[in-house]
């Protein structure tokens, strides 16, 4: 059991850490395709099918359509490939950053007496979540739906909106 | 190790990747992905501590993961607008050169 997260943990950081350090944004953007499918396979081993399958639609297949639509929609060939003269240093910087959150993180987890009873594994049928979102969590959805239509809505204005035309329909 | 402390230290990585991609690079669609990749290290804690927490049956790890989800794409999908509408403006997505509010 441990062995099959060790892999998939594996799997989902080394996906990650060479999607975010390849120059190339096409490779980048199918890598991180299977690092989701990482976490979708990480929400499957935790029991949580509803999770894994939500995440496999959203992110696999949403998300990662609109990524590659948006890189393809703004590629500027080669001369854009220019490595610019502080790149490494923001490197640098941005490795001491997250590695100095990541000592702070570890040795947090470290040091936290956590339960360490193997926990028989949970089984949350699709109707007990149907009836949580539908009873106790009620608000939350509706809130949720507001929120993506709103964000639908901002998507459609912001990218729609054309220059020649804007200047008229546009405060 | 426990399972639990496996989990954690995962989730943990991968916010670490997602902060140091999202610091590091200067284009404006990867810097997104690396603030997915923090959600996403975010909601494999949510499920962690339901799996292994005191109350599973509660459900309350997973409907927060499905809110969260729905929350991260819309914010996806309003950050890869806002990045067409940089580059229309500037025909370009580096965020060093997006110094200007008004185009």
């Amino acid at each position: 059991m441990n062995f099959l997260l060790v892999i998939i943990a594996l799997l989902i950081l080394a996906s990650a850490a060479v999607a975010m350090s390849l120059r190339n944004l096409i490779h980048s953007a199918l890598l991180l395709v299977g690092n989701w499918i990482g976490v979708a396979a990480f929400y499957l081993w935790a029991g949580a099918e509803f999770v894994a399958f939500a995440q496999v639609l959203i992110y696999v297949g949403a998300v990662s359509m609109v990524v590659l639509f948006a890189m393809l929609l703004t590629r500027r060939g080669r001369a854009d490939a220019a490595i610019s003269p502080d790149a490494a240093r923001r490197a640098v910087s941005a490795l001491a950053v997250s590695g100095a959150v990541a000592a702070v993180l570890v040795f947090a987890v470290k040091h936290t007496p956590l339960p360490a009873i193997p926990a028989p594994a949970p089984s949350v049928t699709v109707r007990q979540l149907g009836e949580q979102l539908m009873g106790p969590q009620a608000a939350a959805l509706v809130l949720v739906g507001v929120i993506l239509t709103v964000a639908l809505l901002g998507a459609v204005i912001l990218a729609a909106t054309d220059r020649n035309s804007s200047e008229d329909d546009v405060p | 190790m426990s399972p639990l402390q496996i989990c954690l230290l995962l989730s943990s990585g991968l916010f670490c990747v997602g902060l140091a991609g999202a610091l590091s690079r200067s284009n404006s669609i990867l810097v997104l992905l690396g603030v997915e990749l923090m959600l996403n290290a975010a909601n494999l804690n949510f499920i962690a501590f339901w799996r292994f927490g005191p109350a599973p049956e509660a459900a309350t790890g997973i409907v927060f993961v499905i809110f969260s989800i729905a929350v991260a794409a819309a914010e996806a999908a309003v950050g890869l607008a806002l990045v067409i509408a940089i580059y229309r403006h500037q025909k370009n997505i580096r965020l060093q050169e997006a110094t200007r509010l008004k185009g």
